[in-house]
C-alpha cells in the first residue's frame, strides 16, 4: 500500500472513532453540567435540607428546598403508570407471542407500535380533557389536576414498550422448549406461564425496567395533567408535581439565569439522572444474572 | 407392503391403521400400517426425509401444534381401544399418556427437581412428599440420581448435554407414560453418553413401550426388538430387528442397511 492510502485509511478510522465517541462525549458533557451546576446549588442549600425537607417552594419569597414532594409526585405517577403498563404489557406480549395466529400478529404488532408514535403532548391533553372528567363521574373528590389520570395515561403509553421488548424475548425462546412442555401434556397457558415466561425472564425484566425509566422520565403528560403542585402526599386524587414537570416549569423562562432558583433544576435533574442510571444498572445486572442459556 | 408381523407372544400396545399424513397439501406419510409391541422397543430407521420423525410425532399429536397439518387413518391404543388421531380426542390427553424425548436436550429453565416434577405439577399434583419420592425414583431410573442428588435445586442448565438428556428422560418417565417416544435422542451426544442412554432404554422397556427414531443403524440393531424401515413416507419393511438386519426381504432395505444409500 502506498503511503497516501495508508494515510487515507487512518483518516477514515479516526473519523469513525470520532462518530462513535461523539455520543459518549455528549453524555459526559451532560453529566458534567449536571454536577457542576448542582454543586452551585449545594453550596447554598445543605444536602440534608434538600433530601429530607417536605416543602418545595424555591420560587416563593420564602423559599424552601425539600425535594421530597417531587419524589412523592414522581413515585406516585410512576407506580400508577406501572400498575397499568406491566400487567397489560406482559399479557399483551404473551398473547401476541404464544396465542395469536401469524396473520393477526402481523397486524397487531405494528398497530401496537403505532401507540408509541403518538406525541406525548397528545396523551397529556387526553388525560386532562378526557380521562380526568370521565373519572370524576366515578370519583367526585378527584381534582381537575391529579396524579391518577396522567398516571393511567402514562401506563397506556408505556404498554407498547413493555410488550414489544417482552414479546421479542419470548419469541426468542426456542420452539424445542415449548415442545418439551407440550409433550408432557401441558396446555398452552401452562406452557406460556411456566416455561416461556421464565425462559424469557431477563428480557422481560429488562422490559419492565425500561418501562420504569420511561415512567420516571416522562414529562409532557404529567406537566399538562398533574397540576404542577409540589404536594407532599401519596394521595392519587390530588395535584402533584414530578421532577420532570418541575424542570419544565422553571425552564419556561421566567426564572433568571444563574440564580439559586435556576440552579434548583440541576439538582433535581441530578436526582432524576441518578434514578434512571440506577434502573439501567439494575437492568444490566439482571440481564447478566438471568442470561438465557438454551 | 409387508404385513405387520409381531411374534405371537408379544402383546400389541398400539396399532397404526392406514395412516396418511399431510403437511398442507403435501402428503408425507403414505398408507402406514404397523403394530407396536408392548414392553418392547420399536425402531424407525430410514434415510433423511423418509418421514420417520413425522411418523413418530403422530403418536402424541405434536403436529397439532402447527396449523395446516392433517391426519387420515387411525392409531389405536390398546387395551382401551382409543383412536389417538380422532379429532374428538384431546391431544393433551394423548400427550399425558404418550410423551417424548427430543433430539436436542430441552430441559426447562428451572431446577433439576422442578424439571422432573413438571408433568406432575401441571396435573395439579403438589404434595411435597410424593414429589420427592417421584424425583428420586425417576432420576434413579434415568441413571442420573447419583450425579445430581446433592444439587437437585441447582439449574438444569448446569448439567452436561448427556446429563440433560437423561434429565429429559427422567422428566418424561415421572408421570408413568404408556408409551415413550424417542426422536434421535443421542444424535447430539458423545459415544459415552450415547451408551448410557441406550442402556437406559433397555432398562426402561421393562415398564413401558418405546418407539425410537434413529439415524444410526447400529443403535437400532443394539437396542430395538422390532425395526421398521421407512423410505419416501412409506414403511418398506417391518419385522424383528435381528431378522431385518440379517435377512432383509426387500431390496431397498438391504441396500440401506448395507450402506449403499442413505
Amino acid at each position: 500500500m502506498s503511503r497516501l492510502s495508508i494515510f487515507k485509511e487512518k483518516i477514515i478510522v479516526f473519523s469513525l472513532f470520532l462518530c462513535a465517541a461523539f455520543s459518549i462525549f455528549i453524555t459526559l458533557g451532560i453529566v458534567w453540567v449536571l454536577f457542576y451546576d448542582s454543586y452551585g446549588f449545594f453550596k447554598r442549600v445543605s444536602m440534608k435540607e434538600f433530601l429530607t425537607g417536605t416543602q418545595w417552594t424555591p420560587l416563593f419569597a420564602d423559599p424552601k428546598f425539600g425535594v421530597l414532594p417531587l419524589v412523592a409526585g414522581t413515585f406516585l405517577t410512576t407506580v400508577i403508570a406501572l400498575t397499568v403498563a406491566l400487567p397489560v404489557g406482559l399479557i399483551t406480549a404473551i398473547y401476541i407471542s404464544e396465542y395469536a395466529p401469524t396473520k393477526l400478529r402481523e397486524v397487531l404488532k405494528p398497530i401496537l407500535e403505532l401507540l408509541a408514535a403518538v406525541p406525548t403532548v397528545v396523551y397529556g391533553y387526553f388525560a386532562l380533557l378526557f380521562l380526568t372528567p370521565w373519572l370524576q363521574k366515578f370519583i367526585p373528590d378527584l381534582s381537575g389536576f391529579n396524579a391518577l389520570s396522567p398516571g393511567i395515561i402514562m401506563g397506556i403509553m408505556i404498554v407498547p414498550y413493555v410488550s414489544s421488548v417482552s414479546e421479542d424475548a419470548m419469541r426468542a425462546v426456542p420452539m424445542g422448549i415449548r415442545e418439551g412442555s407440550y409433550a408432557m401434556g401441558a396446555t398452552r397457558l401452562q406452557t406460556s406461564l411456566r416455561v416461556v415466561v421464565p425462559a424469557a425472564f431477563s428480557g422481560i425484566a429488562a422490559a419492565f425496567i425500561m418501562g420504569i425509566s420511561r415512567a420516571v422520565g416522562e414529562t409532557m403528560v404529567v406537566a399538562i395533567a398533574a397540576g404542577m403542585m409540589p404536594n407532599w402526599t401519596l394521595n392519587p386524587l390530588e395535584p402533584v408535581q414530578t421532577f420532570t414537570s418541575y424542570i419544565v416549569q422553571v425552564s419556561l423562562g421566567d426564572v433568571p439565569h444563574g440564580t439559586l432558583e435556576y440552579s434548583t433544576i440541576f439538582a433535581v435533574g441530578l436526582v432524576l439522572f441518578v434514578i434512571t442510571l440506577a434502573a439501567n444498572v439494575v437492568s444490566f445486572f439482571l440481564r447478566i444474572k438471568f442470561r438465557e442459556r438454551y | 407392503m409387508v404385513k405387520p408381523e409381531l411374534a405371537f407372544f408379544d402383546e400389541i400396545k398400539a396399532e397404526v391403521r392406514n395412516l396418511n399424513f399431510y403437511y398442507g397439501d403435501n402428503k408425507v406419510l403414505q398408507d402406514i400400517n404397523l403394530s407396536v409391541a408392548r414392553g418392547k422397543i420399536t425402531a424407525l430407521i430410514g434415510p433423511s426425509g423418509c418421514g420417520k420423525t413425522t411418523f413418530l410425532r403422530c403418536f402424541n399429536r405434536m403436529h397439532d401444534l402447527y396449523p395446516g397439518n392433517r391426519y387420515e387413518g387411525e392409531i389405536i391404543l390398546h387395551p382401551d381401544g382409543l383412536n389417538i388421531l380422532s379429532p374428538e380426542v384431546d391431544p393433551i390427553k394423548v400427550r399425558m399418556q404418550i410423551t417424548m424425548v427430543f433430539q436436542k436436550p430441552n430441559p426447562f429453565p428451572k431446577s433439576i427437581y422442578e424439571n422432573v416434577v413438571y408433568g406432575l405439577r401441571i396435573r395439579g399434583i403438589n404434595k411435597k412428599s410424593y414429589l420427592d419420592e417421584v424425583v428420586e425414583k425417576s432420576l434413579k431410573s434415568a441413571a442420573l440420581w447419583d450425579e445430581v442428588k446433592d444439587r437437585l435445586h441447582k439449574p438444569a442448565y448446569d448439567l452436561s448435554g448427556g446429563q440433560q438428556q437423561r434429565l429429559c428422560i427422567a422428566r418424561a418417565i415421572a408421570t408413568n407414560p404408556a408409551i415413550l417416544l424417542f426422536d434421535e435422542p443421542t444424535s447430539a451426544l458423545d459415544p459415552i453418553a450415547t451408551a448410557k442412554i441406550e442402556e437406559l432404554m433397555i432398562e426402561l422397556k421393562r415398564e413401558l413401550t418405546i418407539i425410537i427414531v434413529t439415524h444410526n443403524m447400529q443403535q437400532a440393531a443394539r437396542v430395538s426388538d422390532y425395526t421398521a424401515f421407512m423410505y419416501l413416507g412409506r414403511i418398506i419393511e417391518f419385522g424383528k430387528t435381528d431378522r431385518i438386519f440379517t435377512n432383509p426381504q426387500e431390496k431397498l432395505t438391504e441396500d440401506y442397511i448395507t450402506g449403499r444409500f442413505g
